[in-house]
């Protein structure tokens, strides 16, 4: 238990931990972020009309 | 043999790699990487809020009726509810890995037989492939990641559960320009049509199956590093008990939340469901009407509170407490609505800040909650408790739109126009979000009766196994 990078008491492992799955971290963020950008971005282009209205 | 019999569940247990076991996280294993995995499910299914989009297209294609081309997101949303809180206790015993599985070959097949539907102009192939089958995993899907975000969060249970919620309310703004796309580029035929389907039911799978693979459960008795349960059980309707979903359901507790929900839904759905029309028709004898264009901005901004209030008021209930948290939404809602109501249509900008914060509101509801179930009941049966309470959210959805519909259509049958037709309706949200108020206020820590004993109960289980092990 102690060695998982957010386990506690604290652990030499933690820095090791988080550092083997920056790839992956970014990978699965990007996964979803992209997408959701997209949307966050045609959402706001819908936005101008009430303002421009 | 009879009590043997008593323990063996109607579905068997998955093994291999859908097996909860096989999903529990390795000791390096990031719980940072467990909101992607919810994300790539909720985002997914949240297009179902998107369904208007195929609505034109099919009335034309296929000849239906509006009431026709609604049938398979109605079902749908009947189905979320109904595989929700039947299939919750199903998504505890059997993991994550299972649920998002479930719920990602549901909704991809659903696409594909309603492609196949459409293609062969057999419509009720489209009712029953995205109507039902998508349904259910759309419940699955939407209950499959809260249990493992809570314990995966202790800390922070709000935002973990926020964060997912807000992708539901995210993948109809991935969906809704995404699928209008599609239709212009392979047409609105049936051809077309079943295309837009079929690429949307292999998408769909492809995307969802990251969650699939990435989710993990923490290991037994695993805590974020420098926290413990006592810091927060500190704090007043914190339990650091367990409740069985059998049991949540006997109590007060769970039926004022059950309430509290279905009060802040309602009055949310009734603006957001009529929010185009109502807009217009506030502003329609004033100097400054309101065009279909800016009609449709306000929609979109609508969505963006609604999406932004599930992560930052989910967020904020960490801080403040859920029961304060629902204080808020039901309290300044109220207080929004009687804005709305006394201001009519005097000035534009209040009436969008004021909607703004209803539909903040709104969404923020629906992040809380499962943390506020966690503080009550503990994570034991969490996902399946609030599978249960999600039935409040079906009824919502029906009695929202048909208050606001139904009074606004008699208004304008007796000859009114511009606010007149929706101050009744306004006043009776602001008396529901009252009630929601009151059970809120009602919410006491649940009494030790209704604890579960989790030892005991694994004892239970191990015994007909072994007994079953010694059979064969």
């Amino acid at each position: 238990m102690p060695d998982h990078p957010d386990a506690s008491p604290p652990d030499t492992t933690a820095a090791t931990g988080t550092t083997r799955h920056t790839p992956l971290m970014v990978l699965t963020w990007a996964w979803v972020g992209l997408p959701f950008a997209y949307g966050v971005y045609e959402l706001f282009q819908k936005l101008t009309q009430l303002f421009a209205g | 043999m009879a009590g043997e019999e008593r323990h063996r569940p109607i579905f068997p247990t998955p093994h291999g790699f859908l097996s909860r076991s096989r999903t529990v996280a390795p000791p390096t294993w990031s719980r940072w990487l467990i909101p992607p995995a919810a994300l790539s499910v909720h985002l997914a299914i949240g297009q179902a809020y998107a369904w208007s989009v195929f609505k034109p297209p099919l009335e034309s294609a296929l000849g239906l009726t509006g009431t026709q081309s609604a049938l398979p997101f109605q079902l749908g949303i009947v189905m979320l509810g109904l595989s929700a809180a039947f299939g919750g206790t199903l998504v505890e015993r059997n993991g994550p890995r299972w649920a998002m599985f479930v719920s990602m070959t549901c909704f991809s097949s659903g696409f594909l037989l309603s492609a196949l539907g459409v293609a062969t102009r057999q419509y009720w192939l489209v009712v029953l492939g995205y109507g039902l089958v998508g349904g259910i995993g759309l419940g699955i899907g939407y209950i499959s990641p809260v249990s493992t975000l809570i314990k995966w969060f202790p800390d922070r249970p709000g935002m973990a559960t926020g964060i997912a919620i807000m992708g539901f309310g995210g993948g109809a703004l991935i969906a809704s320009p995404w699928s209008t796309q599609m239709l212009e580029a392979f047409g609105t035929g049936t051809g077309g049509i079943a295309t837009t389907f079929l690429v949307h039911g292999l998408v769909y799978a492809v995307f969802m199956s990251m969650g699939v693979l990435l989710v993990r459960v923490p290991p037994d008795g695993w805590l974020p590093r420098g926290w413990t349960p006592a810091k927060v059980a500190a704090r007043p309707l914190v339990t650091t008990a367990d409740v069985s979903a059998c049991n949540a359901i006997r109590t007060p507790q769970f039926w004022c939340l059950w309430i509290v929900l279905c009060c802040n839904v309602t009055a949310g759905i009734g603006i957001l469901e009529k929010a185009a029309p109502m807009i217009r028709d506030f502003f329609s004898g004033t100097a400054t009407p309101v065009a279909v264009g800016a009609a449709a901005g306000f929609v979109a901004l609508l969505s963006l509170a609604n999406m932004t209030g599930r992560i930052v008021w989910s967020s904020t209930s960490d801080l403040i407490g859920r029961k304060n948290m629902y204080r808020v939404y039901l309290g300044a809602g109220a207080l929004f609505y009687l804005v709305i109501a006394l201001a009519g249509n005097t000035s534009k900008p209040l009436f969008i800040i004021c909607a703004l914060g209803i539909l903040s509101f709104y969404g923020g509801g629906f992040a809380t909650i499962p943390a506020y179930l966690k503080d009550l009941f503990g994570t034991y049966q969490v996902g399946a408790i609030h599978g249960r309470l999600l039935t409040a959210w079906s009824t919502a959805g029906i009695l929202g739109p048909l208050i606001v519909n139904a009074i606004a259509d008699a208004q304008k049958a007796a000859g009114r126009s511009g606010p007149a037709l929706y101050t009744t309706s306004l006043y009776i949200m602001i008396g529901l979000l009252v009630v929601g108020f009151l059970a809120n206020e009602l919410i006491r820590p649940v009494h030790p009766v209704h604890h579960a004993d989790l030892a005991a109960e694994a004892a239970t289980r191990q015994k007909p196994m072994a007994t079953r092990q010694g059979d064969a």
